[in-house]
């Protein structure tokens, strides 16, 4: 049995069932699962955790499920020491949690394995979301491990390549023809008139407590312990606000000693609502129109903006907005100092980190986690015209040595 | 009969026009607001819209004509 008892507005503090429901029936509020923390409490302990399996599921207990989990693996990903970015960037204790490497190479994972366990226990037959990328290929996946039909919504213009990694899994994929506005306000409509467990809207209370499991992992895998500060990639800010929540639920369980993270929000220029309200120092988001390459954070109304501007305020955060450039710069960082070739979001949250550390927002002792959720081969586009070229030779030994010797000429005439 | 919930966004320049009270006037819609906040230079109002489908979209259109941004509750729900 689930500890989760009810739903609750986040704005007027009405209680509801656990129903396929999201928002407030009095002041159409976002609703949020709460728990039965007392009973939690009693009932949960680091060895019941550390004994469970290594995926988001050793964490059930606290996610809002009862039934049998729709479980392709997500979650426990690595959470790396990263001395070589932390050498360039001048800091010590600086760790990747690499969430590239979930069952469909991003953190979506998480949340699609619990939206899909509710559909599923709600008794939905079609599971159902409007993504251009990672959430789809999620969706997608999911649906088919559970048996479920999926329905995903594309823009028309989408390139094929994006497709191919839905399109796999099997789901019905209608591409829409219209702008990003049509195809959100096309599918909250067919939302409310059709049965489906749409992902981020009717099943959106549950879906975001998988992000939660992000928080958990990482306090964990530090030994049981909260991080000084966490820089995460921002678009809806739902998974933002939830990395959070799960570091104060493992507070309030007394699995973790409490000490406020500071929880720092990157996002591209292109599209940069949040950040943007918070360097006017305001709570009111200004919707955007994206013109970004991190495509996967292109969200210009976001539904958790406002909760994410509380959480930076309220842990001394900061928002970063970086230009497509320093995000190119950022992906190429990563993964030339850690091995590590992450999507352009992972790009946004190395460049923010540079530009924090390089103002002296972030200092050399801190432990800094950085969110990396998503893998670099859905986005190659972005980087590949900033990549150097093969060296090209003839099969002889003698043309390997002088390509080499000409790349070494090169090289150090670049660094002087 | 079908409903809508929605959010209106107003820029400074809209904030101090009836927008609401004509969009029940001019189209057959029921307008019910359930949350806003409005400043002096800006403002939103979440509301819900009923009446005939036809209707409501015509009157949306509308609202959208005049400089107002128009979004679904959930806020953008095409995610990355």
């Amino acid at each position: 049995m689930s500890f989760a008892n009810t739903l609750r507005c986040r704005e007027c503090g009405r209680h509801y069932p656990l129903e396929p429901m999201y928002v407030c029936e009095f002041c159409f509020g976002p609703l949020e699962v709460m728990y039965d923390y007392e009973g939690l409490r009693k009932h949960l302990s680091r060895r019941r955790i550390e004994t469970g399996p290594l995926t988001i599921w050793r964490y059930r207990d606290l996610l809002p499920v009862d039934g049998e989990p729709v479980d392709i693996g997500a979650g426990f990903t690595p959470l790396l020491p990263a001395p070589r970015l932390g050498k360039a960037l001048g800091l010590k204790r600086l760790y990747i949690k690499n969430d590239c490497v979930n069952p469909t190479w991003s953190f979506k994972d998480r949340v699609v394995s619990v939206a899909a366990t509710k559909a599923r226990e709600f008794s939905f037959r079609t599971l159902a979301c409007a993504s251009t990328g990672n959430l789809a290929n999620s969706v997608a996946a999911h649906a088919a491990r559970a048996g479920l039909e999926a329905l995903v919504f594309i823009p028309a213009d989408l390139e094929q390549g994006k497709i191919v990694g839905s399109a796999i899994y099997g789901p019905t994929l209608v591409a829409v023809q219209g702008s990003y506005d049509d195809v959100n306000r096309l599918c909250s409509e067919l939302a409310e008139r059709y049965p489906w467990a749409f992902v981020n809207i009717n099943i959106r209370p549950y879906y975001a407590e998988g992000s939660k499991t992000l928080g958990y992992e990482v306090c964990e895998q530090l030994g049981w312990r909260i991080p000084d500060h966490c820089i995460v990639p921002v678009a809806s800010g739902s998974l933002f606000t939830k990395i959070y929540k799960g570091m104060k639920e493992l507070a309030w369980l007394g699995l973790v000693e409490w000490r406020r993270p500071r929880m720092s929000a990157a996002q591209a220029l292109g599209c940069s609502p949040v950040v943007e309200a918070w360097e006017r120092r305001s709570y009111d988001i200004r919707p955007q129109r994206p013109n970004t390459i991190a495509k996967s954070l292109a969200i210009g109304n976001p539904a958790d903006g406002y909760y994410a501007l509380r959480v930076i305020n309220e842990t001394g955060g900061y928002g970063v907005a970086v230009t497509d450039e320093e995000i190119i710069e950022g992906i190429k960082l990563l993964a030339e100092t850690e091995g590590i070739f992450s999507e352009t979001a992972g790009g946004v949250v190395v460049a923010s980190l540079k530009r924090l550390a390089t103002q002296g927002l972030i200092s050399r002792e801190e432990t800094v986690v950085a969110f990396i959720t998503g893998a670099g081969l859905k986005t190659q586009e972005a980087v590949v015209e900033a990549l150097a070229a093969p060296v090209l030779i003839e099969p002889t030994i003698a043309s390997f040595e002088e390509a080499m010797a000409q790349r070494q000429k090169a090289l150090s005439t670049s660094r002087r | 009969m079908a409903k809508q919930r929605v959010k209106f966004t107003f820029p400074p320049h809209l904030v101090q026009e009836p927008i609401i009270w004509r969009l029940g006037k001019n189209f057959n819609v029921v307008t019910n607001i359930r949350r806003a906040d409005v400043t002096e230079d800006r403002g939103w109002v979440i509301l819900e819209l009923e009446g005939d489908l036809e209707e409501i979209e015509k009157g949306v259109r509308w609202v959208e004509e005049q400089g107002v941004r128009v979004d679904p509750v959930p806020g953008d729900i095409l995610e990355g």
